[in-house]
């Protein structure tokens, strides 16, 4: 984690540190917040999550960052390892679909969204992912 | 995991450009 996050932690019962959750709008322990290297924000996490599904969104939290500068072309790869690596998580569906959508838009390849929605709906039917990738297929 | 506590949000950001990285926040309730 260290490779990629500087972490901080602010404790709601230390007053020294509660302005920190109005500033950065916390209403839930635990959050976790993720700023780009600019200081803005690109994720937030609400609610304890087990360690698998804690690390799968903080991938989902990087690739996100990527994205988001419109890398598509190095943010496809890395939702591609969550589909790989976390397949059996929650943030699964959600990374096949940024995969598909990267994919798009870095390459121009149509075919993309239309091969994701497939194998969207054949991995993860009942997601709210597969509701929108079903426009393509 | 070592984390560095949350007293000066901006010392925090400052931190993360100079490293490059980005930050994540962990807003956690803990005894004192």
């Amino acid at each position: 984690m260290h490779e990629h996050f500087i972490p901080f932690q602010a404790n709601v019962n230390e007053p020294a540190e509660r302005p920190a959750f109005r500033r950065f709008g916390a209403i839930w322990t635990p959050s976790i917040v993720i700023l780009n290297q600019e200081g803005v924000e690109r994720y937030r996490i609400e609610g304890f999550l087990p360690p698998r599904e804690f690390h799968a969104q903080l991938a989902m939290a990087l690739a996100r960052i990527i994205a988001m500068r419109k890398r598509w072309a190095d943010a496809e790869p890395h939702y591609a390892r969550i589909v790989q690596e976390f397949a059996d998580t929650a943030a699964a569906p959600e990374a096949l679909y940024w995969r598909g959508v990267s994919a798009y838009q870095g390459r121009r390849d149509h075919t993309a969204l239309v091969t994701m929605a497939i194998e969207m709906k054949q991995k993860y039917p009942a997601s709210e992912w597969a509701i929108k990738a079903a426009v393509w297929g | 995991m070592s984390v560095l506590w949350l007293k000066d949000p901006d010392a925090a950001l400052a931190a993360a450009k100079d490293a490059k990285k980005a930050v994540l926040l962990d807003f956690t309730a803990a005894p004192t």
